[in-house]
């Protein structure tokens, strides 16, 4: 069997199992019942602050190139400032977005008008909320410090493609005594955001954070089904191991 | 009531994606057409690059009539980039002036040294939040994480230890199996966390559920 079938109904898989799982959430009338991230907790609380507070949201979407590989956490990351905006859409300080990509700067403007449109408030987006900063890894944190810094941020999220750099915006945000948290698909990101954010995301949490802001009962099946594949994936590398321990 | 989905960007998203994605994966005759559509993506990312562009320049115009020290580090920006924009804009990227390309030469000794010492910079922020993190969270992972650390940048520099001997052979010994076994380990558990992630966020785009485009 060729490997593009074989991916093919690897994804035809996955397709019936998030759609086995979304018709059990809804009989279940979405009771979740995920195990607890509490970096996501503490998210909700600071977003909830920093609505009463007035003080200002930053979501860095980071340098993701929307036609690569590097777009599917930027995607977790807009779904994430989707949430976001509609939970900020009622304050006096209106959430500002940066990224480092062209694709991804007109996404999050989008993103950010729909939801203020679903709230009801569509009269007060700004489209200068949602701003591309800098296009290569370096330059995207030299534009997004001052934000950090001149705009009453309390709380930023890290959400997307980052690389090392993430260390520069998360100490900024830290000295601002702003919340920080942060997710990233990049390693070397990881490895630094562990250290330097106050709530790092590993692995797939970042792309798990959805399903914990409630963006909609596809998002809880999507993880169960991700659950089921990370065992399916888990049980095919340990029989190849053992397969090839025995000859 | 009017729907507020949006309908007919859905509809795009959903069969372009899935075309791109039948093409790529089933074997067909139809190699033109990926070609053509894959084409498009980047043609409409350099142009949504310039849209970009068009947003930074009006918000730091903004910046810059307010006043103050935001509007001096708004107006630098303006400046450079003007400066930058009409030398690659009359020139060409590559094009000279009086044997000097002003393109690469405001790359090469403007953009690259500037990223270099944010670089630099980064080196410091590094070690301040490994301390950090000890203060921040005190428990046996963080004690971990820093100890590894500290082992395998002693294991890659040998030369802080005076050369070759039995402690700098074992240490290397010791850095060479935390890369390759454990740290190897972790790193493919992590990366098959985020591939079905990556994966599982496509697929949301595909049935259209996920709507980054608004709505």
């Amino acid at each position: 069997m060729s490997s593009g079938l074989l991916a093919a109904g690897f994804l035809v898989l996955f397709i019936l199992l998030i759609a086995g799982f979304s018709v059990y959430e809804r009989v279940r009338q979405g009771g979740r019942n995920l195990r607890d991230i509490p970096a996501i907790s503490r998210l909700i609380y600071a977003i909830g602050l920093a609505v009463e507070d007035g003080t200002r949201l930053h979501i860095a979407l980071g340098t993701s190139d929307m036609t690569g590989e590097q777009g599917a956490p930027a995607l977790a990351g807009l779904s994430i400032l989707d949430r976001v905006a509609r939970t900020a859409s009622i304050s006096d300080t209106p959430p500002v977005v940066t990224s480092g990509d062209g694709a991804l700067s007109i996404l999050s403007q989008t993103g950010l008008a729909g939801a203020y449109r679903e709230m009801g408030v569509g009269e007060l987006h700004d489209p200068s909320q949602a701003r591309l900063v800098g296009v290569t890894p370096f330059s995207y944190a030299a534009g997004t410090l001052p934000i950090i810094h001149d705009e009453h941020v309390s709380a930023t999220l890290m959400t997307g493609h980052f690389g090392p750099e993430i260390a520069l915006i998360a100490e900024t945000a830290d000295r601002a005594d702003g919340f920080t948290l942060a997710g990233t698909d990049s390693l070397p990101g990881q490895a630094v955001l562990y250290a330097a954010a106050q709530e790092p995301l590993i692995g797939e949490e970042l792309f798990a954070a959805g399903a914990y802001l409630r963006s909609g009962l596809v998002h809880t099946a999507s993880l169960r089904a991700q659950d089921v594949l990370r065992w399916l994936v888990v049980g095919a590398i340990l029989a190849g191991g053992i397969v090839k321990l025995f000859g | 009531m009017k729907s507020n989905t949006p309908i007919v960007s859905t509809a795009v998203a959903m069969l372009s994606g899935l075309v791109v994605l039948l093409l790529l994966l089933l074997p067909t005759n139809l190699d033109a057409l990926y070609t053509a559509l894959i084409r498009w993506a980047a043609a409409l990312a350099a142009v949504a690059l310039l849209v970009g562009l068009v947003n930074l320049v009006n918000v730091h115009i903004e910046k810059t009539s307010g006043g103050g020290a935001d509007a001096a580090n708004s107006g630098a920006l303006l400046a450079a980039f003007g400066l930058t924009f009409l030398a690659a804009f009359i020139l060409g990227p590559n094009g000279s002036a009086g044997g000097v390309e002003p393109a690469n030469w405001l790359f090469q000794y403007v953009q690259v040294p500037v990223e270099t010492s944010l670089m630099a910079l980064l080196a410091v922020s590094l070690v301040y939040a490994a301390a950090r993190l000890l203060r921040r969270v005190p428990n046996l992972f963080s004690i971990v994480f820093i100890g590894t650390a500290l082992l395998v940048l002693l294991g890659a520099s040998t030369l802080a230890l005076g050369g070759p001997g039995l402690l700098v052979d074992v240490i290397a010994g010791v850095r060479d199996w935390i890369t390759q076994v454990p740290a190897a380990a972790g790193a493919r558990g992590l990366l098959v966390g985020v591939a079905l992630g990556s994966v599982a966020a496509g697929l949301r785009i595909l049935i259209g559920t996920d709507r980054p485009f608004g709505g």
